[in-house]
């Protein structure tokens, strides 16, 4: 597949691996500790599990798998809003299979489908729209989720049903955004980071500029990654690079895709359509400020949370589940108690476990159930 | 999430509403070109390019230099390395 398999090639990933690897004894030679760069987007998480990244990598770099999967971090209350939406007769929820398995507090959007809830999935949500058109009788809710990635084409679908008078369509908006998400975890007193790689197709929509704060208040390098194994190593060479020369800057890896000032299209849709909250709340993170988007009120017909009354709970994470830690890199998937015991893909008790993009499961299918086993000790010589 | 797949162009199937057939890894399947129309590159002009597709829209357009730049990038630190017979990464030198 063109723009896929060139950027897959083993021999040229040695090269890569090589120049890390000296980057990596350079940066450490005078510190205590590996190098740590954090992949924000689950994408990238799931990536560098699926090709073995991890294990590729010298032992003075480690990879810090970020919050960037929207479906690991929908907290427990919106899951509950979501079921209670699926209750009123004349709705329809429609959604991305992602969510379907995610726990609310007392079910997840599965166990409500099997006791007779109108839930259907859909690949896209102009998907959403057609069955609305089809229904004209029922109120079809859809599920919005998702990054800046996301969010234009939900916005383009409902400038599409204004377009063609379909007013039985409805978001229910869990959008997000990445950079105060950041902010939030580079605020953070347990955080230690040197770096980050950046998500790639957050950043065909915004473009890289929003990440100039990252570099600029709080002194780490970004670097703007693409998704094929290939392109994630070179950002990290350049991540570390940037360390070694001492710089913070935002740099760009995926200029295949990416511009500095994103795609005008994609981001006048979202202004017009969404605006932002003054805070959402993330699980494991909590609220944060700015982070999440809402309905324009020029729109407000079009929002399910003006449309329908919901319980708006807010739902403490799982006792046991310690996502919240893992969402924030402060701990691995294996220092969770609950990891592969009680949580499992097959039945989640928190979020990192739900999505194939969550670290969890990640660990968990691609079997890192424990640390990598230490080196062996060094023998001494028998005399 | 997300997941963005590359795909080319085959058809225009409604320039007002800017659908198009895109083939992904070899399947035919509708998209919403929208995020890639503007004054200087109309609908009719999107035939043969490629795109990004994300939940049924084509993000942005591929740039296909930049996309060998690149691998050219690649390529080069690859060749670089071949070179570097030295240490850290060369034949220990023996000890006299």
């Amino acid at each position: 597949m063109k723009y896929v398999q060139e950027f897959r090639d083993p021999q040229k990933a040695q090269g890569l691996l090589a120049a890390i690897r000296a980057l990596g004894d350079q940066l450490t030679a005078e510190r205590p500790g590996p190098i740590k760069v954090m992949e924000v987007c689950g994408g990238h998480t799931h990536a560098i599990f699926k090709y073995g990244l991890e294990a590729l990598l010298p032992p003075t770099v480690e990879l810090v798998h970020g919050p960037g999967c929207p479906v690991c971090i929908m907290p427990r209350g919106r899951l509950d809003d979501a079921i209670a939406l699926t209750q009123y007769p004349s709705v329809i929820l429609t959604t991305f299979g992602d969510v379907m398995r995610v726990p609310g507090s007392r079910q997840s959007l599965l166990q409500a489908k099997a006791a007779g809830a109108d839930i259907r999935l859909v690949y896209s949500p102009l998907d959403a729209l057609e069955i609305a058109a089809a229904h004209p009788d029922r109120q079809v809710v859809f599920f919005a989720i998702g990054f800046e990635t996301t969010a234009p084409s939900t916005a383009l679908t409902v400038l599409q049903a204004e377009r063609q008078g379909i007013e039985n369509f409805s978001l229910f908006c869990n959008h997000v955004l990445v950079v105060p998400a950041l902010e939030a975890l580079l605020s953070h007193p347990n955080l230690q980071l040197d770096g980050f790689i950046g998500p790639g197709h957050v950043s065909v929509v915004i473009g890289a500029r929003p990440y100039q704060v990252i570099a600029e208040r709080y002194h780490k390098p970004v670097t703007i990654s693409g998704f094929e194994p290939l392109d994630i190593l070179q950002s990290l060479g350049m991540v570390l690079r940037q360390l070694a020369e001492g710089r913070c800057q935002v740099e760009n890896q995926y200029t295949r895709l990416v511009q500095a000032t994103g795609n005008p299209v994609a981001l006048a849709a979202m202004a017009r359509v969404f605006v932002v909250r003054d805070q959402f709340e993330w699980r494991g993170l909590g609220d944060i400020p700015a982070s999440g988007l809402r309905m324009h009120p020029a729109y407000a017909r079009f929002d399910a949370e003006a449309k329908f009354t919901l319980p708006h709970g807010q739902v403490a994470d799982h006792r046991a589940c310690a996502c919240g830690e893992i969402l924030q890199g402060v701990k691995k998937p294996w220092d969770c108690k609950v990891f592969g015991t009680a949580c499992t893909p097959e039945h989640p008790l928190g979020a990192c476990m739900v999505s194939s993009e969550g670290a969890c499961a990640a660990y968990y299918k691609y079997g890192h159930g424990r640390p990598h086993p230490a080196p062996p000790p060094r023998r001494l010589a028998q005399v | 999430m997300c997941l963005g797949i590359p795909g080319q162009i085959l058809e225009i199937t409604d320039g007002e509403q800017k659908l198009a057939i895109v083939d992904v890894g070899g399947v035919r399947r509708g998209v919403n070109i929208a995020c890639i129309v503007d004054e200087d590159h109309p609908v009719e002009s999107c035939l043969g390019d490629w795109v990004l597709v994300h939940v049924g829209f084509a993000l942005n357009r591929i740039d296909p230099e930049e996309a060998q730049i690149t691998l050219d990038m690649l390529e080069e630190m690859a060749a670089l390395q071949a070179t570097l017979a030295d240490p850290p990464f060369g034949p220990i030198p023996a000890q006299g």
